[in-house]
């Protein structure tokens, strides 16, 4: 368990009022695959500004419910909406128009390794927002150096470590300016000295008011930042609630077997 | 019968390995085009076109290139058409070509790992784009060293031409060697232009998959 | 257009192309067999023998992969018998697929080989294994194991490759099928089902030799 480097002197929850209606609306989602059902019906709302883990052990769906919000996962059962708009999958134009308002950024960076950094950073907006190269270049700009990496711009990606990888990660994703973040275990590929520079950012993100859906292990993290905690066993969700009580006062026997394991 | 000196065996050898060359070159050029075209029907033309083209590839790699001389020329001829060795060598090689390199190609861009293909696809970007920009770019890095090896064996392939009657080194050699009753030295002679041939674009192969791969990715 | 094909005076010669395929398997068998041999011998030359000998395994691989087959068997046949070496084309055929499946199984088992993990070889020779037992039974299997997908493939290009000998009059299919069209002057047709034929050739021997393999060589 490892525990986030410095603590900043922010508060631990954003202050940032969240808005009423649910910017994410999932509804009794299923999803197999083949005979193996790995969502067996979640009901889930998030509000815009929210910041949510969703925590449990490997096999339980946490990621595969994060996919399915983006589309990278097909869902058999269920509604899933975002901003109002329900998914599509078989619309291309559908699934392009859901995804400049849901980011993702991955365990394994995914980083474009032919282009520099700035280049990765302006890849979607040029091509889909249509901005031109100039703009692009200056908004990449901004974005790295809120990330910590602004002299990194022409680095090639494979020149950066880990930390800094993910964190030109982030970066691309901001550049499309989503509307919720979906972040899928970013810190679990990192060396421990690592994974606090990433960290530091994702929590400058949740004070700003973006809207985050985070799988993590970080459980420390968990508890600092986000306004609501989901845990997941066997495709469902267990156990949901404010930091705080689902971290002190653990409900089900699942819970407080998953906690405990983490402190050996 | 005058006796042939090696010069004489050997300047006849090099007239004709001109037509190797040439044939080499557009069964090379010519199967690249197709095989680039079968490359980009495959990978947007949804299920049935990747099957029928699995099965095209199939077909090509299963069945031997002197066959597949032997139905162009007779193939062809069913037609009307007047079919020449140089057609028929010709058209053989640059399918047999195009069958290989999409292949090639198509493995090169699907060892392209899916990361790739879910991190252009979160931000948005369509089919086309994340070919064009993100996938195509990294496939292409792959496929040079695997695509210059190929050349080497389309250069073998036009050894088979001759028997269809096309008059390349191996055939100039068969004719030679009857000519000057010295066959041991005239294959010799073949044997040594195809190597003086080959082996230069097989050390480059060689040289450009190690540098692929010290670079990573 | 008015073409007509008659398929059926090429397939009335069926006695003639069972004897080609009977010669085609036959000569691929015995390439493969003693090929294999000939390529695992070669890897291990290259892998620990003396500087002289990996040279001349080394020329022998190189001289093989940079030259047409066609040639090769064209040298063994034609070019032979002028140092006093007469071979039935038969011996020949045989001779220049071996040689031609050696050369190429050099290369593949030697990369199979050289992926053999460190740790493997400390674990035989601390059990004071010979170096011979240690690559018989230690190395050579799971290589074999790693690259039998290409070693398959290039025993399939071989048997297709075998094709060549019919100019030899080697009795094998693609003779069969111009021996067929001398006759009856149905050319594409029968050059068409000796194609078809060979398909089905390789399609059955790379399910053979998939079978085969993790039987008889690596045991999975």
């Amino acid at each position: 368990m490892s525990l986030v480097a410095e603590a900043p002197a922010s508060e631990a929850a954003p202050a940032v009022p969240v808005s009423a209606a649910p910017i994410v609306r999932i509804t009794a989602l299923r999803k197999s695959y083949g005979s193996n059902e790995v969502l067996k019906g979640i009901d889930l709302e998030v509000r815009r500004g929210e910041v949510i883990a969703i925590i449990g052990k490997s096999g339980s769906g946490k990621s595969t419910l994060l996919r399915c919000i983006n589309g990278l996962e097909v869902f058999q059962e269920g509604s899933l909406t975002v901003d109002g708009k329900p998914l599509l999958h078989e619309s291309a134009m559908a699934m392009r128009e859901l995804r400049q308002h849901v980011g993702m950024i991955f365990q394994s960076f995914n980083l474009f390794p032919h282009l520099t950094v700035g280049k990765n950073v302006m890849l979607a907006p040029t091509l889909v927002k249509k901005r031109s190269a100039v703009e692009a270049a200056s908004q990449a700009r901004k974005l790295l150096a809120r990330v910590g990496l602004a002299e990194k711009f022409d680095a090639m990606p494979d020149q950066l470590s880990g930390g800094q990888q993910q964190r030109v990660a982030i970066a691309r994703a901001l550049a499309m300016e989503p509307a919720v973040l979906l972040c899928d275990e970013i810190t679990s590929a990192l060396d421990p000295e690592l994974v606090g520079e990433v960290l530091r950012v994702v929590e400058s993100l949740a004070v700003e008011g973006m809207t985050l859906l985070m799988v993590t292990h970080e459980m420390s993290f968990a508890r600092k930042v986000s306004d609501r905690v989901i845990f997941m066993h066997q495709g469902r969700v267990h156990e949901m609630g404010p930091p705080a009580e689902l971290f002190g006062s653990p409900r089900t026997p699942e819970l407080q077997q998953f906690l405990s394991s983490l402190h050996d | 019968m005058t006796d042939f000196s090696l010069w004489d065996i050997l300047r006849n050898l090099l007239l004709a390995l001109r037509w190797t060359v040439v044939l080499s070159l557009i069964a090379f050029v010519g199967g690249g085009v197709v095989g680039g075209l079968l490359l980009f029907a495959r990978l947007s033309g949804g299920p049935f076109v990747d099957r029928l083209i699995g099965l095209y590839v199939q077909v090509f790699q299963g069945t031997p290139l002197l066959m597949q001389l032997f139905l162009a020329y007779f193939g062809i001829a069913l037609f009307g058409v007047d079919v020449s060795a140089w057609t028929a060598a010709s058209v053989a090689l640059t399918l047999y070509t195009s069958a290989f390199l999409t292949e090639i190609w198509r493995g090169c861009v699907a060892s392209i790992p899916k990361g790739q293909w879910e991190a252009s696809g979160s931000l948005a970007l369509g089919f086309g784009e994340q070919m064009r920009h993100v996938i195509l770019p990294q496939a292409t890095r792959i496929a040079v060293a695997p695509t210059v090896g190929f050349l080497v064996q389309v250069i073998k392939g036009t050894a088979l031409a001759s028997v269809i009657g096309f008059i390349e080194l191996t055939k100039a050699g068969s004719m030679i060697s009857n000519a000057t009753f010295k066959p041991f030295v005239v294959f010799s002679c073949v044997a040594l232009l195809y190597f003086v041939l080959c082996f230069p674009v097989s050390l480059y192969a060689k040289n450009l998959e190690r540098k692929i791969n010290v670079a990573g990715r | 257009m008015g073409i007509e094909f008659d398929f059926g005076a090429v397939l009335g010669q069926w006695p003639l192309l069972v004897r080609g395929v009977t010669w085609t398997l036959g000569l691929t068998a015995i390439a493969t067999v003693i090929g294999m041999v000939v390529g695992v011998a070669c890897a291990w030359a290259r892998a620990g023998g003396p500087t002289w000998l990996r040279w001349v395994v080394g020329s022998y691989v190189e001289l093989i992969r940079n030259t047409p087959f066609i040639v090769q068997l064209f040298f063994i046949f034609f070019g032979l018998p002028s140092l006093g070496v007469r071979l039935s084309s038969e011996t020949a055929s045989v001779i220049a697929m071996t040689l031609n499946l050696g050369a190429y199984a050099a290369e593949i088992v030697r990369a199979g080989i050289e992926a053999t993990p460190r740790g493997q070889l400390e674990a035989a020779r601390s059990l004071a294994m010979t170096e011979r037992q240690v690559f018989l039974d230690v190395v050579l299997p799971p290589s074999l194991g790693r690259v039998w997908p290409a070693m398959t493939s290039q025993i399939v290009i071989v048997m297709l490759g075998s094709a060549v000998c019919g100019q030899i009059s080697t009795q094998e299919l693609s003779y069969a099928a111009n021996l067929i069209q001398s006759r009856n002057f149905r050319a594409f047709e029968a050059f068409i089902i000796a194609t078809v034929i060979y398909l089905a050739l390789s399609v059955a021997a790379r399910r053979l030799l998939n079978w085969a393999g993790p039987k008889y060589f690596f045991g999975r």
